[in-house]
């Protein structure tokens, strides 16, 4: 009874065309942004902050990017890692070049290194489909983590390539770097993760994104409609590694703050950021997020559920365990549910509409 | 307005049409009947550029071209449906009514990222034309249903909707109320006679029916293996002897 719609007339197509035309969903947004504003600064610690809200929000931004380009467009992707590296490094190298640049302006400027890496790789898409793109991205993938091993240029010469996160301010805080304080990094981005998010929602929702979801599910009908498949592939790719792009620097210099190359490699971003988005949904921008805490957070879970059995499992087996589950609920997903978390939700939200009469 | 010269299309050693050659007028319903394979579908993908015929020329709006990429003949003013409902089937009837208007959209990606301003006006101003077409062809209901949850019949009518948003000049329908019951079939018809009066749309379209052919179009077109036997108002066709050798007879009409 809580949650219904009656009653909430529509008198224009404005009103109609909202993020959230159900009156209740934009309260809950509202006081879930509040909440994320007020809560954790003021009463997180360093273990929230750490192990789970920063790399749920840097691999939900990935994955908001391999959403847009493989859940939207349709064109599957495996060199998200790639893309993350070109973001991270661009980062890296802008900011030590120029010190006195604006972060915000430097997070701007890897995404679109990384856009115009992905509209190169993006090319072949227009003969390719499918598999072959994939092994085509895969190769993109190799291709960079090669690069960022050999040319020592790209790490400042640094021993076994190692990038780590210098300190930084913005209006006068310290935002980045070991110093940096977690709630001040966290308001940082938090902020660049909800602009970059209404942001992918609007064109999801507009012409752009039309676009993206005909070539999907019919290029050929799309392309009779006037539809021109390489633009639209193309822009998918660029926008797709923009996000990448700029998640994976936020990944670097906000989360991990010290990396090698192989943080950037294929098991350890690829294919997780994959298994977010099939988890929290193909095309989805509330399942990216969904995916991203469900992959960050059952780790967490499990280390700690165990023990609180009183249960004594060594870490490795627990290591284990966690991708059994995650084999097991990948295949789950992929039969029962290939919608994803956020399908579930949805579907809670029809059930509620309609409770207590379920008919 | 459309004038097809000498067309001829071959897949390896199908000779799927052979020199064809009629015209369009503007505003008129034209029908291409023919039997099964007869080389209609064909003809149509060589109107708005989806095969490359092997030699001759199509003049839209007077302008020439041998070859033309399908995007662009959409863009001209071509739109189409299909014989097999070829919709966006993961969005919603609305959405897939939008995009037949996303050729008619400008506004670059930075003002839709931000949904303010010029781009919101101008996605209103298209929500708006595409609620016309809802209502014009009374599918309100349904507008925010994912489509391929829809029933087969009303599949056909968004498809329809569909190809009206393009506001077209000139609307190819391949084989609009194959599979359809009586009832729905009425519905189409008038639709796609509301169609040809209110937008003065011209209107070429494929159907094995032959009481609704000869009840709604202006003019016929026979194809019989890839080669055109006949042409002329349906009375005409009922008529002619060759038309009722390979098509009218074996159907038994
Ligand atoms: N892409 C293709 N590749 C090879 N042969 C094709 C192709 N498209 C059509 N043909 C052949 O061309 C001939 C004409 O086909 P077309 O689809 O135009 O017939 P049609 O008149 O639309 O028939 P129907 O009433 O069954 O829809 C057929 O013999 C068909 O097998
Ligand atoms: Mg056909």
């Amino acid at each position: 009874m809580l949650y219904r719609e009656t009653g909430q007339y529509k008198s224009s197509y404005a009103a109609d065309q909202q993020i959230f035309p159900i009156a209740q969903d934009r309260y809950l947004f509202w006081a879930f942004m509040v909440f994320a504003c007020v809560v954790p600064p003021l009463f997180g610690n360093d273990y929230l902050f750490q192990v789970i809200l920063f790399p749920v929000m840097c691999l939900g931004l990935c994955a908001l990017g391999l959403n847009i380009l493989t859940g939207y467009a349709g064109q599957i992707s495996l060199g998200t890692g790639g893309f993350m590296a070109i973001g991270a490094y661009s980062f890296f190298k802008i900011t030590t070049s120029f010190p006195e640049l604006n972060i915000l302006v430097v997070f701007l400027l890897a995404g679109l290194i990384s856009a115009i890496f992905g509209v190169l790789i993006g090319i072949p898409s227009l003969r390719i489909k499918g598999f072959y793109l994939a092994v085509t991205t895969l190769a993109a993938q190799f291709f960079v983590e090669w690069c960022i091993n050999r040319i020592d240029w790209l790490s400042d010469y640094s021993p076994s390539s190692t990038i780590g996160a210098p300190p930084r301010e913005l209006f006068g805080i310290l935002v980045m770097g070991p110093d940096a304080p977690s709630w001040a990094k966290y308001l940082l981005m938090l902020g660049i993760v909800f602009v970059l998010t209404l942001c992918a929602k609007n064109l999801v929702r507009g012409r752009i994104g039309r676009s993206w979801m005909a070539i999907r599910d019919m290029d050929i009908a799309a392309e009779l409609i006037g539809i021109r498949p390489l633009a639209t592939k193309l822009s998918a790719f660029a926008i797709g590694s923009f996000y990448i792009g700029i998640g994976g620097a936020m990944y670097v210099m906000f989360y991990l703050e010290n990396v090698d190359p192989e943080a950037f490699g294929i098991f350890v971003t690829s294919f997780p950021v994959l298994f977010m988005i099939m988890i929290g949904g193909l095309g989805s921008i509330l399942g990216s997020y969904l995916g991203a805490a469900f992959i960050v957070l059952m780790p967490v879970f499990l280390r700690n559920f165990f023990p609180l059995l009183q249960i004594d499992i060594p870490s490795h087996v627990i290591q284990h365990v966690e991708y059994m589950l995650f084999g097991g609920l990948i295949i789950f997903f992929l039969i029962v549910e290939p919608a994803g978390l956020a399908r579930l939700w949805q579907i809670v939200k029809e059930k509620l509409r309609q409770w207590p009469f379920p008919y | 307005m459309l004038e097809v010269k000498n067309i001829s299309l071959s897949f390896g050693a199908v000779q799927a049409l052979h020199d064809i050659s009629f015209g369009v007028d503007q505003g008129e319903i034209l029908a291409i009947i023919g039997p099964n394979g007869a080389g209609k579908s064909s003809m149509l993908n060589v109107i708005n550029g989806f095969y490359t015929p092997d030699s001759g020329t199509i003049l839209f709006k007077g302008v020439s071209r041998a070859k033309m990429e399908p995007a662009e003949v959409a863009r001209a003013g071509v739109a189409r449906t299909f014989q097999n409902i070829a919709l966006f089937r993961g969005m919603t009837t609305l959405d897939n009514i939008m995009t037949g208007r996303n050729t008619k959209m400008s506004k670059n990606f930075l003002w839709q990222a931000l949904h303010f301003g010029p781009a919101r006006n101008e996605e209103l101003e298209h929500r708006r034309k595409a609620e016309e077409i809802i209502d014009f062809l009374e599918i309100q209901a349904i507008r925010k249903t994912i489509v391929s949850r829809l029933p087969y019949g009303l599949q056909k009518r968004v498809e329809l909707g569909r190809a009206l948003a393009a506001e077209p000049e000139l609307l190819l329908l391949d084989e609009p109320m194959a599979g359809m019951n009586t009832e729905e079939k009425e519905d189409m018809c008038r639709f796609i006679l509301d169609v040809n009066d209110h937008f003065g749309t011209t209107i070429a379209l494929i159907e094995h029916d032959m009481g609704v052919v000869m009840d709604i179009s202006d003019r016929v077109v026979v194809l019989d293996y890839g080669q055109k036997i006949a042409d002329g108002s349906p009375s005409e066709v009922r008529a002619d002897k060759h038309v009722i050798d390979a098509y009218l007879g074996v159907s038994g009409n």
